[in-house]
C-alpha cells in the first residue's frame, strides 16, 4: 500500500507540475506537450484507483487523438512569439481583473457547498453491475441498456462534431483532377485507343 | 484493489528498464563519438543552397480535417470496447442500441463522403 | 520487507531478459529483412560481417554508437532529442503485456489490448516531435504525411480488433488466446487444430489488419513518409548517430509487435497447429516465435514486391474502403453471435 500512495504522490506532483507549465510557457507546441504529461499522469491516477479501463480510453482518446489535433493547430497558427510577447503587459490588467473575478466567484461557489450525508455511503456501494466482473464489462453492461439516452445523445453529438467540422473546413481547390477507379477499370481498347492511317509525306 | 495494482507494478518497471536501455543508446553516443561542429554540418538540410524562410510553414487545413474524423471514429471504437465484451450480457436490446448509434454516425459518414471531405488533392 | 525487494527484483529479471530477448530477435528480424530484400532482387545482401553476415546488425550498432551526434542550429534542441526516445521506449513498453506462453506475460492486465491499441496510438507522437524540432523543411513534411496517415490506419485497426473482441469476450491477450481452443475445428469434431483460430472465421478482418499494421508503422507500400526520392528520409532526415537508430530501433520493435498481435489477434498465440502429439509437445514460445517470424516474413516480401502507394490512394484506401467495410463486418459478426446465441 506504501507504494500506492507513493505513486500517488508522484502522479499528482507531476500532473500539477506539468499543468502549470501549459500556463506558463511560451511556446505552444511546449504546452501541449506538457499537456500530454498532465494526461498521463491523469491515466496513472485513474489506475490507482482501480478504474483501468478509464485510464487507457483516457490515453487513447486524449492524448492519441485530441492532443493530436491541438498539436497540428499550434504547428499551423505560425506564431511570431516576439510580436506576442509585445502585446502581453497590456492585456494584463484585464486579464488579471478577469481572473480575480473568477477567483471570487469560486469562493462563493465553494463557501455555499454542502456534501449530502448519504453521499459517502452511495459511492462506497458498488453498483450492482460491477459485482464480479472486470470494470470493462461493468460499464459495458450498463451503458448500453440502462443509460440508452445518453449513450444515443453522445452519438448525436458526435454527429453534429462531424458536420461541423466538415462544414467549417471543407474547402475545395477549384481544377483539381481526381482519380476514378472506376472510370479507369472500365476503359477498352475500344474507348482507349483511337487509330489513324496516315499517308506517307502528310502531316496529320 | 491492491491485486489490480500487482498487475500494473510490472508495467511501470517494465517501461524504467527499456527507458534506461533507450537513454543508455543514446547517451553512449554523445559521450563516445567525437564532436566536430561546423556551421554547415549544422546547418538545416537542403538542396544545395540555403533555406528561403522558417521551415515551420502554414499547411493544408486538411490534415486538421483527417484530424477530427479521427477523433470522431477514435471515440466510437472507444464506445465499441465495452460493448464488445459485454455482449451476451446486454444481449438483443444492447445489439440494437448499438445498432442505432452506428447508424447515426454512418449518416454522418456517408454525409462527409458526399461532400467530397475523404477525397485528397 | 524483504520479499518486496525479492518480487521488485524478480520484475526487473523478467523485464531485462524479455527486452533482451526482444532486441536480439529484432537484430535479427533487420538481418532477416535484409536478406529477403536481396534474395527478390537476385543480390546477396549482407554477407561479410560473420558467417553469412550474421552480426551485421550489431556491427550497425558500433557504427551508429561511434558516429557524431549533429543537432541542427535551428533546431528545438530538447525536443529534438526526447522525439526519438519517446518513439524507443514506447515502442518497447507495449511488450510488457505481451503473452509469449500461457502465463508469461511480465503484466497480465486485464485491459492487455487495450494498452496496446493506446500505445500504438501514441507511436504518432516521436514522428511529429521529430518533424517538427527539426526546423527543416523536408521532416516536417514528411512528419505532416505520417501523423495523417498513422491516424487514418488507426480507425481500422480499431474496428478490426473489436470484431476479435466479440468473438473472444475479453481484453486480457491470454483469454484471447485461450478462446481460440475451440472453434470451427472443435465444432466439426476435430481435435484442436489451426482451424479453430480467428483467422478463417474472420479472413477479411485478418487481411486488413495485415494492410493497416503496414500502413501504421510507416513500412512499404506504405513508406510515403520517407519516400526518399521525394522527401529524402521523410522526419528522420536531419538525425544522425544514436538518435537516428533510436528511430530505427522504434520503427522495428513496432513491426514486431504487430506481427505479435497478428499471432495473438488471428494465428492463436502459442497454441501448437495440431493439439496431437508430438506437435504438442513443442514448448508454446517456439510456436510464437515461429508464427511471429512466418508474419514478419509476409511484411518482408510485401516490402520487396508492391511499388509505393501514392498519397491520395493511401489515404481512398484508408477511409472508403477499410473503414466501411469493417464497421460492416463489425456489425455482421455482432448480428450473427446475437442471432445465434454464440455471443461469449
Amino acid at each position: 500500500m506504501a507504494f500506492a500512495a507513493a505513486f500517488f504522490y508522484l502522479f499528482s506532483a507531476v500532473a500539477v507540475a506539468a499543468a502549470v507549465m501549459v500556463i506558463v510557457s511560451r511556446n505552444p507546441v511546449h504546452s501541449v506537450l506538457f499537456l500530454i504529461l498532465t494526461f498521463f499522469n491523469g491515466a496513472g491516477l485513474f489506475v490507482l484507483l482501480g478504474a483501468e479501463f478509464l485510464a487507457m480510453i483516457l490515453v487513447v482518446v486524449y492524448v492519441g487523438a485530441v492532443a493530436v489535433l491541438f498539436l497540428f493547430v499550434v504547428m499551423m497558427l505560425d506564431i511570431d512569439f516576439t510580436e506576442l510577447r509585445q502585446g502581453l503587459l497590456s492585456y494584463a490588467p484585464i486579464g488579471g481583473t478577469i481572473g480575480l473575478i473568477l477567483l471570487v466567484e469560486l469562493a462563493l461557489v465553494f463557501s455555499g457547498w454542502a456534501i449530502s450525508s448519504e453521499a459517502m455511503e452511495t459511492v462506497a456501494a458498488p453498483v450492482e453491475a460491477a459485482v464480479g466482473a472486470t470494470n470493462t464489462e461493468a460499464i459495458g453492461r450498463v451503458l448500453y441498456t440502462d443509460y440508452i439516452y445518453y449513450f444515443q445523445m453522445a452519438g448525436l453529438v458526435l454527429l453534429v462534431a462531424m458536420v461541423g467540422a466538415i462544414v467549417l473546413t471543407l474547402r475545395h481547390k477549384p481544377g483539381v483532377k481526381r482519380q476514378n477507379i472506376a472510370a479507369q477499370v472500365a476503359r477498352t481498347p475500344a474507348t482507349a485507343v483511337e487509330i489513324k492511317k496516315i499517308k506517307p509525306g502528310q502531316g496529320i | 484493489m491492491p491485486e489490480l495494482l500487482n498487475d500494473y507494478l510490472p508495467i511501470v518497471i517494465f517501461m524504467g528498464v527499456a527507458a534506461g536501455i533507450a537513454i543508455a543508446l543514446m547517451a553512449s553516443a554523445l559521450v563516445i563519438a567525437v564532436r566536430n561542429p561546423d556551421p554547415e554540418k549544422h546547418s538545416a538540410y537542403e538542396c544545395g543552397f540555403d533555406a528561403f524562410d522558417d521551415a515551420r510553414m502554414k499547411f493544408d487545413v486538411r490534415f486538421y480535417l483527417v484530424a477530427i474524423l479521427f477523433i470522431i471514429f477514435d471515440l466510437e471504437v472507444a464506445f465499441l470496447f465495452p460493448w464488445a465484451v459485454s455482449l451476451k450480457e446486454v444481449g438483443v436490446f444492447g445489439f440494437w442500441s448499438m445498432m442505432i448509434f452506428l447508424a447515426v454516425l454512418t449518416i454522418g459518414f456517408i454525409y462527409e463522403w458526399r461532400k467530397g471531405a475523404l477525397e485528397w488533392d | 520487507m524483504t520479499e518486496i525487494f525479492w518480487t521488485l527484483g524478480i520484475i526487473v529479471l523478467q523485464s531485462v531478459a524479455l527486452l533482451t530477448a526482444l532486441l536480439i530477435i529484432v537484430a535479427y528480424l533487420i538481418y532477416a529483412d535484409r536478406k529477403v530484400w536481396a534474395a527478390v532482387q537476385l543480390r546477396r545482401g549482407p554477407n561479410v560481417v560473420g558467417p553469412w553476415g550474421l552480426l551485421q546488425s550489431f556491427a550497425d550498432l558500433l557504427k551508429f554508437v561511434l558516429k557524431e551526434v549533429i543537432i541542427p542550429d535551428g533546431a528545438n534542441k530538447g525536443v529534438f532529442m526526447i522525439a526519438p526516445l519517446v518513439t524507443s521506449i514506447l515502442a518497447l513498453s507495449a511488450w510488457a503485456v505481451v503473452p509469449v506462453n500461457h502465463g508469461w506475460a511480465v503484466a497480465d492486465i486485464n485491459v492487455g489490448i487495450l494498452f496496446i491499441f493506446a500505445i500504438s496510438s501514441l507511436e504518432v507522437y516521436g514522428v511529429i516531435m521529430g518533424g517538427w524540432a527539426s526546423n527543416s523543411k523536408y521532416p516536417f513534411l514528411g512528419a505532416l504525411r505520417s501523423a495523417a496517415q498513422m491516424v487514418s490506419y488507426e480507425v481500422s485497426i480499431g474496428f478490426v480488433i473489436i470484431t476479435v473482441l466479440l468473438c473472444a469476450g475479453s481484453l486480457n491477450l491470454t483469454e484471447i488466446v485461450m478462446s481460440q481452443q475451440t472453434g470451427i475445428g472443435t465444432s466439426l469434431g476435430l481435435p484442436g487444430s489451426f482451424l479453430d483460430w480467428y483467422w478463417l472465421p474472420l479472413l477479411p478482418m485478418f487481411g486488413i489488419f495485415f494492410i493497416s499494421a503496414l500502413a501504421e508503422t510507416n513500412r512499404p507500400p506504405f513508406d510515403l513518409p520517407e519516400a526518399e526520392s521525394e522527401l529524402v528520409a521523410g522526419f528522420m532526415v536531419e538525425y544522425s548517430s544514436t538518435p537516428y537508430l533510436l528511430f530505427m530501433l522504434g520503427e522495428y520493435v513496432a513491426i514486431t509487435l504487430m506481427c505479435a498481435m497478428m499471432t495473438i489477434l488471428f494465428l492463436g498465440g502459442w497454441l501448437p497447429p495440431f493439439d496431437i502429439a508430438p506437435f504438442n509437445w513443442v514448448p508454446g514460445v517456439v510456436w510464437f516465435l515461429t508464427k511471429l517470424l512466418a508474419v514478419f516474413f509476409m511484411f518482408a516480401m510485401v516490402k520487396a514486391f508492391v511499388p509505393r502507394y501514392r498519397y491520395d490512394q493511401l489515404m481512398r484506401l484508408g477511409w472508403k474502403v477499410f473503414l466501411p467495410f469493417s464497421l460492416f463486418w463489425v456489425a455482421l459478426t455482432a448480428g450473427v453471435l446475437v442471432a445465434f446465441g454464440w455471443a461469449p
